[in-house]
């Protein structure tokens, strides 16, 4: 694996989109033509090359290269994103749509992140080091395909409308989750194992939710069922399984309806 | 004005019979003159191993008004990722199967279009409609008032009053700055507003006590009554359901007896828009089939009817129609997102995304059935290329039904690329068909034939002296067809040059002038009628939202007008 390093030289005064940034964009490229790809600052068109010192060079395919990003990139939009196989990891935070529609790789945030990431992610691993904001692993706004694979992982909090319409994959939130989780997810498993504020899987169809601490208020269309045992990252514990959204359509298999599900640690 | 001389290129007219022969064409102030009417400062183009046709017509899409824009707010995905600008003199454009106007101008521009119908636009909204028309650069546009659902319509000839149907029709046209009569589920929207359908032409409209057979016909009248430049334009009853094509062939069979009167050489009494959704066999999803022969054998024998195909491009799209109830359907089939508006006492509209999705052996036979009803055509002068845009596939994917139409290679290959191949064949006759639309039978299709049908056949579709100079030239060479169909395929995707009034607007696939895009609209003058001046005046005090006066386009929204007078006085 070859290593490009991107150390930024010069912060934008608005926000940069960064969606060249990517294992897949860099592959078989030298430092040079790099710094030559296009990034929008606004309506304006700049080059990566004006906003970032760039050493190393790309290995011959996404799978073989990594990208190192060094500086403050939280004014950096869509970094890794669509990116296939590879690795990059941030030194930093970064703003919007870091990781969106994600199919592979490994990409890595050492602070936070901002709203809008891992939209539509398919496959691939997503580490947040810090806090996430609003609607992580969701959906694009407008759209039905949220979350469809891969895994999230995020060391802190995460805000609000996370994974909406999330249809597959794993979203594990080590701290606290804002209101709004699941909304209308049709599969997936997201695991929190802090407390939840409430709205946990309105008119979710399938797909489940993970609950270590509190949920603040459970939502009405929600029916107790019993006591499981599951072992959730690494940890054995007894959890209160819940059935839902009852108010909205279920597919049916082997003629049983097929709930969402929301498993509450005892 | 530019004068211009196409040298060399193959030229296809169906207007004139020119089939591919070289031949030079002459434009001076924005029209095709004879060679000889040129003065020596002619600019020279030379079209040496390209093909030459008048400007394409788009005879039926949903390119402007509320509807579309529903589709625009409702779904920001559709444009993910469009919000760069491209190099040159063109805005960013926006949007996959809903674009912004911007990107509907310049994309049928770069295909060789030069006009589009707006095939359903509401009365009471129809200000927005034009206001979108007018800034959608390059291509002359027109719009279609639906009447099928209409309360005044409903009430005239549920008494066969055809002369007070006429006057209220064309007062409607003159209010709207409209084009013709379309028609979308007749009586089936409106039995909608009751939790009904018309599911066949012989289903009663609740309250109204009108069949759409008595509403179409009636319509057809009317139409004749007033001779206007375009014949009725229907999308029938019980659209997109397995075994509806009976109902089609019903509707069809209503054109016998009748006759076209008007003086813009038009010679059907209906258009039937995006047949591939109404030629559907089977009674269910599992032995759903292609009924488009049986379709087809009807239309080649009866000469009162033209018709487009709605091909189904397989792609991810958004279905909208006046078709109220059929959205309300589809949703519930499909759970992605639904949206409707109802228009008070004249139609409904309905929004919702579909995937025609290849893996799927539905769409496969919807994608069959499209195009074989083009192939089974006998007269390309009455059978239209659409996608009925964007409910069967965005219209930006011309060039590849194009190259399904012109290449058996590329058929076969979409065929073997579908997931349940063999279902799809066993449903459809496709896979048995090697006919080949030649350039000069797309020409009929998508110039000639759109043209005559609409009564503007004198000026447009055709290359002969005298006629508008909208030309599209491509990098296709007939003495040398591509034996690779994607070769076709990218020859219809960026025209060598686009003329429209004579001018260049796009050159080498690259949008270079805005051209003076033009609203046509149909001015119909009838005898003064006391009763429909009455109903008129009574119906917006009870029952609209707005008061009469506010009502009519005005003249600004429309400052580019190519006005079509008719006298219904006689
Ligand atoms: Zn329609
Ligand atoms: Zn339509």
């Amino acid at each position: 694996m070859k290593t490009v390093t991107l150390t930024v030289k010069q912060a934008p005064e608005l926000y940069l989109e960064c969606e060249n940034i990517t294992p897949d964009t860099f592959a078989g490229k030298k430092a040079d033509e790099i710094a030559q790809l296009p990034a929008y600052q606004g309506k304006e068109d700049t080059t990566l090359g004006e906003y970032f010192t760039i050493a190393g060079e790309a290995g011959a395919t996404a799978a073989e290269t990594q990208i190192i990003l060094k500086g403050d990139c939280s004014k950096m939009k869509y970094i890794g994103i669509k990116m296939t196989a590879g690795e990059v990891i941030v030194n930093s935070s970064t703003d919007m749509y870091t990781g969106g529609w994600m199919k592979g790789g490994k990409l890595v945030v050492k602070g936070d992140v901002h709203s809008f990431c891992g939209l539509g992610m398919e496959g691939g691993e997503f580490i947040i080091e810090g806090n996430a904001g609003n609607y992580l692993g969701a959906s694009y706004r407008g759209d039905w395909r949220g979350m469809q694979g891969g895994i999230i992982r995020v060391k802190g909090n995460v805000g609000s409308d996370i994974c909406t319409f999330m249809n597959g994959g794993e979203l594990i939130v080590e701290g606290n989750a804002d209101v709004h989780i699941a909304t209308h997810a049709e599969g997936g498993k997201i695991v929190i194992k802090g407390n939840v504020n409430r709205r946990v899987g309105g008119q979710m169809v399938k797909g489940e939710v993970i609950v270590f601490g509190k949920i603040g208020l459970m939502m009405p269309g929600y029916k107790y069922t019993k006591d499981v045992d599951l072992e959730v990252d690494g940890t054995k514990a007894n959890f209160a399984e819940y059935v839902g959204d009852l108010g909205e359509r279920h597919p049916k298999r082997k003629g049983e309806p097929v709930y969402g599900k929301i498993f509450l640690k005892k | 004005m530019s004068e211009y001389i196409i040298r060399n290129g193959h030229v296809f007219d169906p207007v004139q019979g020119i089939k591919g022969d070289k031949k030079d064409i002459a434009v001076k102030d924005g029209k095709i003159v004879e060679t000889s009417a040129l003065s020596a400062s002619a600019k020279q183009i030379d079209a040496k191993g390209k093909s030459i046709m008048a400007g394409a017509m788009e005879v039926h899409a949903h390119v402007a008004g509320p509807k579309v824009n529903l589709g625009r707010w409702y779904r920001p995905e559709d444009k993910l990722f469009d919000s760069h600008k491209t190099p040159g003199m063109t805005r960013i454009e926006g949007g996959k199967s809903i674009p912004t106007v911007f990107k509907t101008g310049y994309s049928y521009a770069r295909m060789g279009y030069t006009f589009a119908m707006e095939a359903a636009m509401p009365p009471l909204y129809a200000r927005h409609v034009h206001e979108e028309i007018h800034d959608t650069p390059i291509i002359d546009e027109a719009a279609l008032p639906v009447f099928g659902n209409n309360w005044f319509m409903l009430e005239y000839l549920k008494n066969h009053e055809i002369e007070n149907n006429a006057a209220y029709v064309a007062w409607t046209l003159n209010q709207t700055k409209g084009y013709g009569i379309k028609i979308v589920n007749p009586g089936g929207t409106e039995a909608w507003a009751w939790g009904l359908n018309c599911l066949t032409v012989n289903d009663p409209v609740p309250y109204f006590e009108i069949t759409p057979a008595e509403i179409i016909k009636g319509l057809i009248e009317t139409n004749e009554y007033l001779g206007l430049p375009h014949s009725i334009h229907i999308h029938g009853n019980n659209l997109g359901n397995p075994g509806n094509y009976n109902v089609t062939l019903d509707t069809l069979k209503l054109v016998e007896g009748y006759k076209a009167k008007n003086n813009f050489g038009r010679k059907q009494v209906m258009h039937a828009t995006h047949v591939q959704f109404h030629a559907y066999g089977g009674d269910n999803w599992g032995n759903f089939e292609s009924k488009a022969k049986e379709i087809m054998d009807y239309v080649n024998m009866e000469k009162s009817i033209t018709m487009d195909t709605g091909n189904v491009t397989l792609d991810e799209t958004t279905t909208m129609t006046a078709d109220g109830p059929f959205e309300h359907h589809l949703g519930g089939l499909n759970h992605l997102k639904w949206a409707n508006v109802d228009v008070e006492l004249e139609t409904a509209a309905g929004v919702v995304p579909y995937i025609y999705s290849p893996n799927i052996t539905v769409c496969g036979i919807q994608w069959a059935i499209g195009l074989e009803l083009a192939l089974y055509a006998k007269d390309p002068m009455r059978c239209f290329i659409t996608t009925d845009h964007p409910n069967a596939g965005p219209f930006t994917r011309y060039p590849r039904v194009i190259k399904w139409l012109m290449s058996k290679k590329a058929r076969d290959a979409q065929i073997k690329a579908f997931k349940n191949s063999d279902k799809v064949v066993a449903a459809t006759n496709i896979a048995t068909m090697d006919r080949e639309i030649t350039l000069y039978e797309l020409a009929a299709m998508t110039r000639a034939g759109p043209a005559a049908s609409l009564g503007l056949g004198k000026d447009y579709g055709g290359l002969k002296p005298g006629m508008n100079a909208d030309i599209a030239i491509y990098n296709i060479n007939p003495d040398n067809m591509p034996s690779d169909p994607e070769e076709i395929e990218k020859a219809f995707s960026g025209v060598a040059y686009l003329f429209k009034d004579g001018k260049i607007c796009v050159k080498d696939g690259t949008v270079v002038d805005n051209g003076n895009k033009r609203t046509f609209w149909v001015d119909v003058k009838v005898k003064p009628n006391k009763q429909v001046a009455h109903d008129v005046k009574e119906k917006f005090l009870k029952y609209y939202s707005v008061n009469e006066g506010n009502y009519p386009v005005p003249d600004s929204f429309a400052p580019h007008p190519y006005v079509i007078a008719v006298d219904a006085t006689q």
